[in-house]
């Protein structure tokens, strides 16, 4: 089997740098001193169990990072997510009030997200109209959708058994959440890392023009990306909905910032074509754990907002100054 | 010198223009809410709704310019509520401070947050929309962190303060009177100044910029300031205009902002922009939220249609641009072949 980070290498830098000097290897250490400052905390609760617990809350975000990954390697953004999310979990809400059984009212929300998710890859691609732009208009709409049919209120009264979706373990040792996540991060990995459609992707991202005229249908990638990414924000939606019980428009609210920033924190390229799944997936881990760690620590909501804001801004300067460096050695080398 | 020949060429180019679509829209739109609901043509309600569209004349006047150097500045409203609740802190410890020096300290804040901005872009080379939406998130938080989580009501707010809103300069209230001041000078600023002129070009083509010499730091640092400048003005005027500062002052106002600029036909893409234009899209967005209020939409229908309205203003621009390459294009054609033969 080939080794989807070496692989990688062949795009990723013409220089081959090391394993130690890649920007998954930095994700690792800094994994590793995250946990070790969880395990000083609270030696007490540094179990495989609460581990796996504290991921329950953050597998949300988590599984949204996998698609929108791939679209930002594509070139393109969605920051209309969350409120697909949102969208999602009211409509399902809405659906069962009505009388829909259960397993239905979660499809049509799962066709909702994947709706919202063709409509912004089709205006963006068609149109030809930046990606941020359109998502922005999106991201209003359809937030606005979820206010539009319930307005302050909520569905409650969700039946027992879709908690389980949300947190419960079921029978198994593993929470629900974590297995859709990990099982996810295997798909989106073999997709981007292993497929030849993942090699389409990157091309798309680091030269669209060169893509269009090989012969490789960029707007159709595109609108799968946008569509996927659509489906499983709407997935990331009916989890929450099913873990705070509740359908509310008001759910999810940010959770493209952090989103984004697991993504570029992940090490893939604002610009596009760049990034790999090992690395949002280990980012995925970073933010989570660091979250968890602020929690246990009783820090604000507020001021952990102000901390991802920071992460996502010392993520985007790495590059930067990694630039700097590099050409200040190279004249020195001259 | 314009001759009785040169009448219709005028006419049409004026007709063509942006604005003039925009005003169209504007009269359009009041003579149809005004026959819906004739209460929308007191006096009482235009004085509402003009002291609510100035301040979001020269906040968008302010994302203008970003927009014009191709950026965009999401933090607006997160700058606008920090300036306003640093401010009604300062108030409240020292309620006998002068609201000219409590103004001031609200541009001084908002000044400090544009640099932030410009620090990140300009500096740090990061793309504007998600240094932005990243300093939306922190400014917005220290918010809350400064207040600790004690909002400034109405009994703080001393009687001086309130004057800056409800006051009069020159028989204008005083809101109408900055949104006015605001403009001329950023008129003056893009059109007249060698600085201004540098942002369009700029913001048309970064690579020309560049050879003729123009610094993109230096631009960009101008703009995010001025930006970020206004918002804390903005901040201030806001305070005093609706009397509280909470921690969700202003959440989403970026949008209306960006929406305000996009229907005045500003640019996406950078390099188009013009002060009057945004005037006149902040007022039809303000027509259009008071119309929405008056024929007794519910609330919650405004964040949808806000989104709408911005979509369709992005997809009216591209289809206008798509055409504009298209007519280009056929004029080489016909040059070429013309030169040809």
């Amino acid at each position: 089997m080939p080794n989807p980070i070496a692989e990688n290498k062949m795009i990723d830098s013409k220089n081959k740098t090391s394993f130690f000097m890649r920007w998954e290897f930095i994700l690792i250490v800094l994994l590793v001193l995250i946990l070790a400052f969880i395990a000083i905390l609270t030696p007490d609760i540094f179990t495989l169990r609460n581990l796996l617990d504290a991921t329950i809350t953050f597998t949300e975000k988590s599984i949204l990072a996998l698609p929108m990954a791939l679209l930002i390697i594509s070139g393109v953004i969605d920051i209309s997510v969350a409120s697909i999310s949102a969208m999602a979990g009211v409509l399902m809400g809405v659906f069962f009030k009505s009388g829909v059984d259960l397993g239905t009212a979660v499809v049509l929300g799962l066709l909702v997200g994947v709706a919202a998710g063709f409509f912004n890859g089709v205006v963006i691609t068609k149109l030809k109209i930046p990606s941020i732009v359109v998502t922005l208009a999106t991201m209003l709409i359809y937030r606005g959708v979820g206010y539009i049919l319930l307005g302050d209120n909520a569905v409650r009264n969700l039946p027992e058994s879709f908690g389980v979706l949300g947190g419960a373990y079921g029978n198994l040792f593993i929470p629900i959440q974590a297995i859709i996540f990990f099982v996810f991060t295997v798909i989106f990995g073999i997709i981007l890392q292993l497929s030849s459609f993942g090699r389409k992707i990157y091309i798309i991202g680091n030269n669209e023009h060169a893509a269009l005229y090989s012969g490789l249908h960029v707007d159709r990638i595109r609108i799968i990306l946008t569509t996927v990414t659509g489906f499983v924000a709407a997935l990331s939606g009916i989890l929450l909905t099913s873990r705070i019980g509740s359908a509310r428009p008001d759910i999810a609210n940010g959770n493209e910032m952090m989103v984004i920033t697991i993504v570029l924190l992940g090490g893939v390229s604002i610009y596009g074509g760049k990034g790999t799944i090992p690395g949002v997936f280990l980012s995925c881990l970073i933010l989570g754990y660091i979250h968890y760690g602020l929690v246990l620590l009783r820090i604000q909501e507020q001021v952990i907002r102000i901390a991802t804001g920071g992460l996502l801004i010392i993520a985007l300067l790495i590059p930067t100054v990694v630039e700097k460096i590099r050409s200040l050695r190279k004249i020195q080398y001259e | 010198m314009p001759s009785i020949k040169n009448i219709p060429e005028v006419l049409t180019k004026t007709i063509k223009q942006r604005e003039f679509a925009v005003l169209l829209v504007n009269i359009i739109l009041i003579i149809i809410v005004g026959i819906r609901n004739p209460v929308f043509f007191t006096l009482e309600n235009w004085k509402d709704l003009l002291m609510y569209g100035s301040i979001l004349v020269f906040i968008s006047i302010g994302q203008m310019m970003t927009m014009v150097t191709g950026g965009i500045d999401l933090s607006v409203g997160s700058i606008l509520a920090f300036a306003g609740m640093s401010v009604g802190i300062i108030m409240r410890e020292n309620p006998s401070f002068h609201p000219l020096l409590l103004t001031f300290f609200g541009v001084l804040i908002g000044l400090g947050c544009g640099l932030f901005n410009g620090l990140l872009i300009g500096k740090g080379k990061i793309p504007p929309l998600i240094a932005t939406l990243a300093t939306l998130s922190i400014f917005r938080g220290m918010v809350v962190l400064v207040s600790r989580s004690r909002w400034i009501v109405y009994g703080d707010i001393t009687p001086g303060f309130k004057l800056i809103a409800r006051g009069n300069t020159l028989g204008i209230n005083n809101l109408m009177f900055a949104a006015l001041i605001i403009a001329v000078l950023s008129y003056y600023f893009l059109n007249h100044t060698m600085t201004g002129r540098e942002i369009y070009a700029y913001g048309d083509n970064k690579l020309a910029a560049k050879f003729v010499g123009i610094s993109r730091m230096r631009i960009e640092f101008i703009v995010y300031m001025i930006s970020g400048v206004l918002a804390g003005l903005g901040g201030v005027l806001w305070v005093s205009r609706v009397n509280t500062a909470q921690a969700s002052t202003a959440v989403g106002y970026e949008m209306q902002t960006v929406a305000a600029c996009v229907i005045g036909g500003v640019s996406i893409y950078g390099g188009v922009g013009s002060v009057i234009g945004v005037m006149l899209g902040a007022l039809l967005f303000s027509i259009i939220l008071n119309a929405l209020e008056l024929i007794g939409i519910v609330d919650f229908w405004k964040m949808s249609i806000q989104g709408l309205v911005i979509l369709l203003a992005v997809i009216f621009d591209a289809i206008i641009a798509h055409r504009t390459k298209e007519q280009i294009r056929k004029q080489r054609r016909t040059f070429d072949a013309e030169s040809n033969s």
